[in-house]
């Protein structure tokens, strides 16, 4: 009984003991990056603005550089060119029928816009506007959204001060599972009528 | 959809086919010689008379290393990824869908893997690709794939679903497809890193409640996972079906989140950045929420939820005839194991249970099957899968009782296929 005892102790030590490694029990793998490289690599901008380079721009000084590197995909008015994303209208749309989600009517912070156009567009040519195109675009896009005046010069303090209309819009956290079916196995419905049906092949 | 057909063809003996089958075996038989040609074996019959030999078991087949990557009998060449083009502006920005309807087993072949990327393909160079883990760590970490493979791996294996899988089915029925109803699914074995080593490594923060994840494609997908995630089952992973991953599933590394919608799963993972607060990025504010009838949308709504199909008969795999049937399907939840599949073939009247095929994993796909004896009447087949959280696949009219029309994605409705007199299948939905 003793000795049975003392097998349990044992093998409940190395169970306990093996697999959880503590703080200083690390492999050593890797190296320890530079300043300089984290700098380099970490591109993002927070909701809050956190992220958000030095420099500046106004929709004046967007224009041109709208029209020359994203209209040909969002149209010249923000429209969107075929499946391209529109990027204004559809205010008041949320709750409706057809809702049209943009920039405008269904972003919540300005500053993902920023974050966004900086990492990957122009499409097929990312990462490769400078910190002053990157707000100049941005402001351009909100003024065509009646979000900010034409002359508003956009930086690192003012675009994260714009209050977005769908700012209150987003739920979390997630409510699920929040559709609560029952598994009934016999006579469970009586009318099944058939809604919707298609033959189409894609 | 395939048949498989005696293996009579170009023997010469030639036994009286259905009408049906006599048109796809004259296919067959063209093809077949035309395809032998090409490689110089002759499919001509014995002439001994009453031997039955076809020419594959008369002359020898190619030999060993023919081919230094296998790939499929050209047979099978219709079993393919497809997309449509009308979905998205650019196929690198788009979605290519599994053909569930062909797999066979829980394991998804690596390259009929669905597809989505928001930036293309990137083609990784390992030597100059690494990982930076910063933020809210006591200590950042810069990885290379050499370095992340010396740390412990684990291989499971783990459904992945894309969020909106489901989404051309949810206003109404649009496609007599299985393909399309559902092959935004794959379900492979995963080879990584826990994420929490990797934590444990560069040393969490106490303020760190967030992460965000971000890919080194030409669109940089970003977004921000929970920490409690990242602590639990996350891998980083590097390998897939036991070879490295493949370029367009995130070469050489990426992030693999169980049971989580496939945007969270970020491909070619090039940061993780630890955080007190969620970042809102695009692909978590403008896009991958569930907008609601009252016009505000859910948000970092992770989970795919409780789901199954019947996978035979379906629109690309009718029935051939009436009498004993085989009805097979998959069911998979992010909530954890599949406790049970339930089968309908009368428009959920009425329900029985179906077997469930082992293995049953955390997070995978598992086979279902129920035989069934088909009287040759219409008939409105379904499947219910229940998790080990008991947790019960709805119909669509519940889904849309609580989110409304507009919420496309994470569609998990029971799907209902008609079958009709002939055989056939239809996509339909019910009220």
């Amino acid at each position: 009984m003793y000795s049975w005892h003392r097998l349990v102790i044992f093998i409940t030590f190395f169970i306990s003991a093996a697999p959880a490694m503590t703080a200083d029990q690390r492999y050593g793998y890797g190296t320890v990056p530079t300043e300089i490289e984290i700098r380099a690599w970490d591109i993002d901008v927070r909701a809050d603005g956190a992220g958000l380079p030095d420099g500046k721009g106004s929709s004046v000084q967007g224009e041109a550089l709208y029209l020359q590197l994203c209209s040909a995909c969002h149209g010249e008015f923000g429209e969107g060119i075929g499946r391209f994303p529109a990027l204004i209208g559809g205010e008041d749309s949320l709750d409706k029928e057809r809702p049209k989600k943009t920039v405008g009517s269904y972003w919540p912070y300005a500053t993902t816009l920023w974050d966004y156009i900086n990492r990957s567009m122009p499409f097929g040519n990312a990462q490769s506007l400078e910190p002053d195109q990157v707000y100049a675009i941005v402001a351009y896009i909100l003024n065509m959204n009646d979000l900010i005046s034409a002359d508003t010069v956009l930086d690192r303090k003012s675009l994260p001060a714009i209050r977005m209309p769908n700012r209150d819009g987003f739920l979390s956290p997630d409510p699920r599972p929040d559709v609560h079916s029952k598994a009934c196995m016999k006579n469970c419905r009586d009318n099944i009528e058939i809604t919707s049906h298609t033959r189409n092949k894609p | 959809m395939k048949k498989r057909l005696p293996s009579t063809s170009g023997s010469g003996l030639e036994k009286p086919l259905k009408p049906d089958l006599k048109k796809r075996r004259l296919f067959l038989q063209s093809g077949l010689a035309a395809g032998a040609s090409l490689i110089g074996v002759s499919t001509e019959a014995s002439t001994v008379p009453g031997k039955l030999v076809p020419g594959w078991s008369r002359h020898l087949g190619a030999g060993v290393a023919s081919s230094g990557y296998g790939i499929p009998s050209r047979f099978e060449a219709d079993v393919q990824r497809r997309t449509l083009d009308w979905l998205h502006a650019r196929r690198e920005a788009s979605i290519s869908f599994t053909p569930l309807q062909s797999q066979q087993g829980i394991i998804t072949p690596t390259g009929l893997m669905f597809e989505r990327h928001h930036g293309g393909i990137a083609d990784i160079d390992p030597e100059r690709h690494y990982l930076l883990i910063h933020g809210l760590v006591k200590q950042p970490l810069k990885l290379t794939l050499t370095e992340l493979m010396r740390f412990p791996s684990v291989s499971h294996i783990h459904f992945l679903e894309c969020a909106a899988n489901g989404v051309l089915n949810y206003p109404a029925a649009q496609y007599n497809s299985l393909q399309f109803t559902h092959g935004m699914l794959s379900c492979c074995e995963w080879t990584g890193v826990p994420l929490r080593l990797i934590l444990n490594e560069v040393g969490i923060r106490k303020k760190a409640k967030w992460i965000l994840a971000e890919g080194a494609d030409a669109a940089a997908l970003t977004r921000s996972i929970p920490i409690d995630k990242a602590l639990d089952d996350a891998l980083i992973v590097y390998a897939q079906n036991g070879e490295m991953l493949r370029p367009e599933q995130g070469y050489p590394m990426r992030l693999l989140l169980p049971g989580w919608e496939g945007v969270t799963n970020i491909k070619w993972l090039r940061r993780l950045e630890l955080g007190d607060q969620p970042w809102d990025t695009r692909e978590e504010t403008a896009t991958y929420t569930d907008l609601l009838p009252t016009g505000k949308a859910r948000q970092f709504t992770f989970v795919m939820e409780t789901k199954s199909v019947i996978t035979s008969p379906c629109p690309e795999n009718p029935l051939p005839g009436k009498g004993r049937v085989a009805i097979n399907g998959l069911a998979w939840s992010g909530y954890g194991r599949i406790k049970r599949v339930d089968v309908s073939v009368d428009g959920g009247r009425n329900w029985q249970t179906a077997r469930l095929h082992g293995p049953v994993q955390n997070k995978s796909l598992t086979r279902f099957s129920m035989e069934w004896d088909w009287n040759g009447q219409t008939a409105l087949l379904q499947s219910r899968a229940i998790d080990e959280t008991g947790y019960v696949q709805p119909t669509l009219s519940e889904l849309r009782k609580i989110r409304g029309s507009r919420s496309l994605y994470h569609n998990n409705a029971i799907q209902t296929w008609r079958l009709n007199s002939n055989g056939e299948i239809e996509n339909v939905q019910l009220a």
